[in-house]
């Protein structure tokens, strides 16, 4: 895409999100919220499985600290709730730089029968701890009002808030992606021999990326919890993880706007496939899991890519031609 | 005292199953350097199976023979399908395929039979066997006996016959295996044959204790998991230990130390993979896993 027409797009698609809560139902604009939601948190996933290739089967884990942190601190202490999202995305990344330093152990797929036990393990964790996290009952909140005497509704107000929060850490991950650390990040990924000779300190950008990608999948639990105003285990079990997984896959992995597309996948089409049944959902999870890896391997935003890539080359041709020629 | 030796027989029961789906992981893992996350699911599958035919009026071992036969061809069918197209593809990719196919074999089961709990046989009498003043369920005892059957005929197979031999040529050195005329593809895909056998076994012994739902393995599956990184995922002897070991620390864990109880057991299955993996990433009796750089 040539550079001119980004701003353009991205205004647009602000515009959109802005009108959009004025022209939905509160319901359908919790779905959006929702989707806000998983795209951080498909963005977190995203950073560790796509651009730095750990691959965790844990993260919801993370989102479930994010989540009941954010539930905790404003049902035991009384905290007001904007507090709490970067509390939970701090507690995020230590956790995350944590548990990513004995996964620097682990390769490939020991890393991943570690997450996916850590991910099991989860439900019956908070359930033990009933006094703070209310056992199988999970925690009930009340929806946040509006701030500044705003004459928007709570619903309104929770998009909004998601989109800010989203906007802002979509901007930050770009900012890390594209520069040296975003390469040192990469190059891990490609070929860890040859990133440690150039001088890349492999142990340390590892658990920070996986420290990263643990806060960003954080603040979507915190999120999470205040849009649904409810917490409770069996929410976050390791299916969520393998949710996330497909997410990005389907979105696309090491991609930023995959985690956009695949939010907008995992939110809607579960939704329309459970009234086939109840089992639907993931069987359709499953076929999309298996049929992206034999054909669409870089998910929807590689095919978006490939797309618009196709869509220009006419055009820029004859430029190029001529460069060849003078040269 | 006598309740100790009660745990650890017990402990040694659902450790041989958990042994047994350990066993099938580290076939496959041997034969394709794929750890295979639906492994569980596959053992669900195949003991639905053996439900609908018990249903249908079978006598239990013949519908065990006849499980084990299906579950042998749905094996190899399932490499050659879907497991094929990703051979030699990267990890991450082989990771996502198996659970592709572990969402999709879960959610069929459950729209087939739904995610009602079904009470399972067991092909062995209700009575315990009582030794001393210690009582083994027939259960555990005939549970045990089939693994430690499985592991003996698993052995002489690839031991003494000659495409056991094959078998582990190809997954030794494929190149020179195929020169030798081995057919290397079908090596593997007669190692995820057999794998889902012995995954139907488990699945049969268990599902008279857990009972029948297509989450069964789950909590089994990640057992196994810890079983195999515990005796090593290149020792298939080391997995059915594994497996032994991680049954009776569950079960004197869970007696014993009062806090963990029953409710955090899978907290202890993470634990064990956790400090394996710290202490000694190939297990007790695996391979150190060595590049070329």
């Amino acid at each position: 895409m040539p550079p001119r027409r980004v701003p353009l797009g991205l205004t647009m698609l602000a515009l959109a999100a802005a009108v959009l809560p004025f022209a939905l139902s509160n319901f359908r604009l919790f779905q959006c919220a929702q989707v806000g939601i998983y795209a951080i948190a498909l963005l977190g996933v995203n950073i560790l499985i796509g651009y730095n290739g750990q691959f965790s089967l844990g993260h919801s884990a993370f989102y479930a600290l994010g989540a009941y942190t954010t539930a905790i601190m404003i049902d035991q202490w009384s905290v007001p709730y904007g507090w709490t999202i970067p509390v939970a995305g701090v507690l995020c990344l230590v956790a995350g730089f944590l548990f990513g330093i004995p996964a620097l152990r682990l390769e490939g797929l020991y890393l991943a029968l570690a997450t996916f036990a850590l991910a099991l393990a989860v439900p019956q964790i908070l359930k033990y701890f009933e006094h703070w996290t209310g056992g199988s009952q999970g925690i009930v909140l009340s929806k946040p009002s509006a701030p500044w005497g705003l004459k928007i509704n709570p619903d309104q107000w929770l998009y909004f808030l998601t989109l800010g929060v989203l906007v802002v850490l979509f901007a930050l991950a770009r900012n890390l992606l594209a520069g040296r650390t975003g390469r040192a990040i990469v190059a891990i990924r490609d070929n860890p021999i040859a990133a440690q000779a150039m001088g890349i300190n492999t142990a340390l950008y590892k658990s920070l990326t996986f420290g990263v990608s643990a806060a960003y999948t954080g603040i979507a639990g915190a999120l999470s919890a205040l849009v649904i105003a409810f917490v409770a285990p069996d929410a976050f079990d390791v299916f969520l993880s393998i949710t996330f997984v497909t997410g990005i896959v389907i979105g696309g992995l090491a991609s930023i706007s995959g985690a956009i597309f695949g939010a907008l996948f995992i939110q809607f089409v579960p939704n329309w496939a459970q009234d086939i049944s109840k089992a639907a959902p993931w069987a359709i999870y499953g076929v999309f899991l298996i049929g992206f890896m034999y054909v669409m391997p870089r998910g929807i935003a590689g095919a978006v890519r490939l797309g618009v890539a196709r869509w220009w080359r006419p055009r820029a041709e004859p430029a190029a031609a001529a460069a060849r020629s003078r040269g | 005292m006598d309740i100790f030796v009660q745990q650890v027989v017990s402990g040694l029961a659902t450790g041989g199953i958990y042994g047994s789906v350990a066993l099938a992981l580290v076939m496959i893992y041997e034969a394709t350097d794929i750890v295979n996350f639906a492994q569980g699911q596959m053992a669900v599958v195949s003991t639905y199976l053996a439900w609908s035919l018990l249903n249908a009026g079978l006598p239990y071992w013949a519908a065990f023979v006849a499980t084990l036969a299906i579950s042998f061809v749905g094996g190899v069918l399932l490499e050659r399908v879907v497991i094929r197209p990703v051979e030699g593809a990267p990890v991450l990719t082989v990771v996502i395929v198996c659970i592709g196919l572990l969402v999709i074999l879960n959610s069929v089961m459950g729209w087939i039979y739904s995610y009602i709990q079904k009470p399972f046989p067991s092909p062995f009498p209700d009575r315990p066997i009582r030794i001393g003043n210690i009582y083994f369920g027939a259960h555990d005892v005939g549970a045990l006996a089939v693994t430690v059957v499985v592991l003996v005929a698993l052995y002489a197979f690839f031991r003494f016959t000659t495409l056991g031999l094959a078998m582990r040529a190809a997954a030794q050195n494929p190149v020179s295996s195929r020169l030798c005329g081995i057919r290397v593809g079908w090596m593997l895909a007669i190692g995820w044959g057999l794998a889902s056998l012995i995954g139907a076994v488990a699945g049969m012994m268990v599902a008279p204790i857990v009972t029948l739902d297509p989450n069964m393995m789950a909590g089994i599956l990640i057992y196994a998991f810890a079983s195999a990184t515990l005796g090593g995922f290149t020792s298939p002897g080391g997995a059915v230990l594994g497996g032994l070991i991680v049954g009776v620390i569950e079960n004197l864990v869970g007696t014993y130390v009062r806090f963990i109880g029953t409710e955090l057991k899978l907290t202890v299955a993470l634990a064990v993979i956790l400090i394996v993996l710290l202490v000694r990433p190939s297990g007790l009796f695996g391979r150190a896993a060595v590049h070329r750089v």
